[in-house]
């Protein structure tokens, strides 16, 4: 079989390039290995999707209908329980239910999303009881499964979901004692810090992290310990929290397995490396969302799905072409993405400061903007008009705290 | 005649194969819910050479034995074994002393094929190595398993040969009469026995107190571990040992057979109420990270996917008690299998078989002629040639369905682990390599729920993860 674009993961992304490439004439295959389309917004049934896309708040799963209902009017069908053994040269091997099919592929739009960080990973000490749940583990069960992962719950990491799941575990009557984060900030969104915990009376404890957890069977309790400016513990901090259920926050890490040995990847997102126009450094795999670099919103994950989509079937057809000018990072840019600029799409970049700013000045390339109240867990989406960009050699992206 | 064996480790689940082999009604008693969860569950899984232990002692006696048995046990239960070799290294002229002890102490225990390596040679063959390493005794003998696997096979293909397998009952007592055992008392029941072995890992000296024989005082020693991503693939490609010190054979790294390295043990010696705490501590795992950065300098431990830690049966004496009780004359006690315990098993399991019940306890065993040494492993499909496995899909297509994206297990393994008895998240773990991958069961711990909870037709929520409290989910959000 031969398909002119073929898009690997259903989620936010992957609907949106499948969506555009259609509409820019190519023949698409899009497949998925979940049993839907939808990837994580089908779990996501709180709202806060799409103001930037629609300009209306909508849940998760409406948000991923909608991309749904375009692809059943364009006569997309998404294949669904289909697992990418391997990607070749212009090749993919696909597994599903009905057997084992090689794809010879034009392009290929590698869409595949980020996975949690597990508890393992942590090195947090101690017994190893059932009750240890990463955030997304706990919202599946309970938003799709229906099941409550336990009674009285801590949540380790402040990042969107670990804020969003303490509010929905209160909601469903468990009891929530309290969110750990080891950093001196909330690591999610402000506006979630007030409307997960702050309206719910859950405490926020900072510079605190998890020591030790306990219980032979069952979690039984943990230790919490406040930490130092390089995450040691500070002795004789410790307090005891009496839970049966620790939900594990601690961020995302772009899935890269299928593409490793065949793209650059972007040292500062340590997703998938690509130019503005989500070609990556194989010129006939595109890539976007979450597996290029971790972003706040949905409709980021979309607009770089759509321009991947877009380009990836352009490219079929022989229409990408000229230089790429390199995108370096600079001071304080923690992390950067696109990390080529392609001169036939406009450059909109994506970075997150190093530490928070109460004032800083956005450098890139000729375009400078001063931007207030930087802080790591807000990504600064920054459109940079042409004209700021010719004739550069290379564009360095730094922000320069203001005083 | 009937034989009870106590506990499914390794030791017991090949104490009790090698009873099946006779005419003999075989049982065997484990107080878990699943058969190697004991000290066979975590361990650093090494096949050792044999040129650790004096000449003198009985582990000597059995581990190089023990070592050249798997090849022919690994092919005939199809668990994977791999006869990787292992390095023991020096920095200096003075360790390279205590590795020519080695070498002289492992010839007269048997070992082949050892020698002393110099620095460009071992670096070729394990170039992640510091560079400031001068020497390694190299024994290529040495390798790999997956020592939860040997239990799982030796305990599926005795079942095959008519082994009766009990799983959570915990033996309280026995009832003896004449100096010998006549019933082996649980929690639950009754067994009579004409032959009780006590295989009982941990808790070996608490069973043999029940008995009234002799025992010897055992008491865990913990070794904490963290275990790298598969993306560290050929790190290292052998057991990398440092020179080892009194206390133990040292920290080491060293490869798992399916890809990822683990670095670990710590030794340390814990109280007698310990037993059931194989909790790691920070000062344990950053010794694991200190010690293992010295041998190979590029571990990365972002690259970490879990940390454990697992508990050995030493004994004071530091070697393995084994033998027929003079107290009771039908009891023979399998204890204080501290390392290389893993490496001995198949040896020791022929030994208590051969040895001690038919000449020592003069025990007549006719040998049964239908007794089957094989057993198939589940398949792992998506390892097989794609034209196999697109025929194994065709004949069910649950082999196309993936189930774990790390470890690529489909719903058809998950399914043959249900078949061949696993009933809890572990169980599937532990027999399909599900959960165990980078993501820890992030993509499909739920999935593996659903499918255990549909198979066993019970409620989600009596899911467990191993044991009995161990439960996953606390009851429907609505109903």
């Amino acid at each position: 079989m031969r398909v002119d674009v073929m898009i690997i993961g259903a989620g936010a992304a992957g609907m949106a390039a499948a969506i555009k490439a259609k509409e820019e004439g190519a023949e698409v295959l899009l497949v998925e290995r979940d049993d839907r389309t939808g990837g994580i917004l089908n779990q996501c049934i709180h709202n806060g999707f799409g103001l930037h896309y629609f300009k209306q708040e909508l849940t998760g799963p409406e948000y991923a209908e909608r991309f749904q209902e375009k692809m059943d009017k364009l006569g997309i069908k998404a294949v669904t329980n289909a697992y990418v053994k391997q990607i070749g040269n212009r090749e993919v091997i696909l597994v599903t239910e009905k057997g084992i099919e090689r794809i010879e592929v034009g392009a290929l739009v590698y869409a595949v999303g980020a996975r949690e960080r597990p508890f393992g990973s942590l090195m947090i000490p101690g017994d190893r009881p059932s009750g240890i749940f990463t955030a997304g583990v706990a919202q599946r069960l309970i938003n799709i499964e229906n099941h409550l992962p336990g009674k009285r719950a801590l949540i380790l990491g402040s990042g969107d979901i670990g804020l969003i799941m303490a509010r929905r575990l209160v909601l469903e009557g468990m009891e929530v004692v309290g969110v750990v984060e080891r950093l001196p900030y909330p690591g999610g969104l402000l506006r979630n810090v007030v409307q997960c915990l702050e309206d719910y009376d859950i405490p926020l404890y900072l510079s605190s992290t998890v020591v030790e957890v306990r219980g032979r069977e069952r979690l039984e309790e943990v230790v919490v310990a406040k930490v130092d400016e390089s995450f040691n513990p500070i002795p004789g901090t410790e307090k005891v929290f009496k839970i049966d259920t620790l939900v594990v926050s601690a961020g995302l890490i772009p899935q890269l397995k299928l593409v490793d040995s065949l793209v650059n990847k972007n040292p500062t997102s340590k997703g998938v490396a690509t130019s503005n126009i989500g070609q990556t450094s194989t010129d006939w795999i595109f890539s976007a969302g979450n597996c290029t670099a971790v972003f706040d919103l949905v409709d980021y994950v979309t607009y770089e799905g759509e321009t991947a989509g877009k380009y990836a079937a352009k490219f079929v057809k022989g229409e990408v072409k000229g230089g790429r000018i390199p995108i370096k990072p600079g001071k304080n840019a923690a992390v950067v993405h696109p990390l080529w600029y392609i001169p036939i799409e406009p450059l909109t970049l994506y970075i997150r400061v190093k530490r928070p700013m109460e004032k800083g000045r956005l450098v890139a390339g000729k375009f400078e903007r001063v931007f207030e109240d930087l802080v790591p867990s807000e990504m600064l989406r920054v459109r940079i008009p042409d004209r700021y960009l010719e004739g550069l050699d290379e564009i360095v992206v730094s922000i320069e705290e203001v005083i | 005649m009937k034989a009870v064996v106590i506990g499914a480790g390794v030791f017991g689940a090949l104490v009790a194969r090698e009873l099946t082999r006779y005419d003999l009604e075989v049982t065997l008693i484990e107080k878990n819910l699943d058969v190697g969860w004991g000290v066979t569950k975590a361990n650093s899984a090494i096949v050792h050479a044999g040129y650790d232990d004096p000449p003198e002692t009985v582990r000597a006696r059995f581990c190089a034995k023990g070592n050249a048995m798997y090849e022919e046990l690994s092919k005939e239960l199809d668990f994977e074994f791999k006869r990787v070799g292992s390095f023991v290294v020096a920095f200096n002229d003075e360790e390279l002393k205590e590795l020519e002890r080695l070498l002289k102490q492992g010839e007269k225990n048997g070992v082949p094929g050892l020698r002393i390596l110099e620095r460009d040679e071992l670096l070729s063959m394990e170039p992640s190595l510091n560079p400031e390493i001068k020497y390694a005794l190299y024994a290529p003998t040495a390798g790999i398993t997956e020592p939860w696997m040997v239990a799982i096979a030796a305990v599926e293909n005795a079942v095959k040969n008519g082994l009766k397998l009990v799983l959570g009952e915990r033996v309280t007592g026995f009832e003896k009469a004449n100096g010998r055992v006549k019933k082996v008392i649980t929690d639950k029941n009754e067994y009579e026995a004409d032959i009780v072995i006590n295989c009982a890992g941990l808790y070996a000296d608490e069973i043999a107190k029940m008995a009234g024989v002799e025992y010897v005082p055992i008491h865990p020693r913990k070794g904490e571990y963290i275990l790298l991503d598969k993306k560290l693939q050929g790190l290292v490609r052998r057991v990398i040992f440092p020179a080892p010190t009194k206390i133990s054979k040292g920290i080491l790294v060293l490869p798992t057979v399916d890809g990822g390295i683990l670095l670990g043990p710590t030794a340390e010696d814990l109280p007698q109420d310990m037993k059931d705490r194989p909790i790691t501590t920070r000062e344990g795992l950053e010794k694991v990270r200190s010690f293992t950065k010295r041998l190979v300098p590029s571990i990365d431990l972002s690259l970490a996917i879990k940390t454990f830690s697992g508990l050995r049966p030493e004994s004071p004496q530091k070697d393995f008690f084994i033998g027929v009780s003079e107290s009771v004359k039908n009891f023979v006690n399998v204890m204080a299998t501290r390392s290389p315990g893993l490496t001995a098993a198949p040896a020791v399991a022929k030994y208590v078989v051969e040895e001690l019940i038919q000449e020592k306890m003069k025990l007549q065993l006719m040998k049964k002629e239908s007794f089957d040494p094989h057993r198939e492993g589940i398949k792992r499909y998506a390892s097989l040639p794609l034209e196999e496995w697109q025929k194994e899909i065709e004949k069910d297509p649950r082999a196309g369905r993936m189930v774990c994206f790390c470890n690529e297990v489909t719903e058809k393994e998950i399914v043959e682990a249900i078949r061949r008895g696993a009933r809890t998240l572990d169980g599937i773990k532990f027999r399909t390599r599900a959960m165990f991958g980078r993501c820890q069961g992030g993509f499909c711990m739920v999935k593996i729920m659903k499918i255990l909870a549909r198979e066993l037709g019970v409620d989600i929520c009596e899911i467990r993860m191993n044991s009995k409290g161990s439960w996953v989910v606390n009851g429907k959000v609505r109903e």
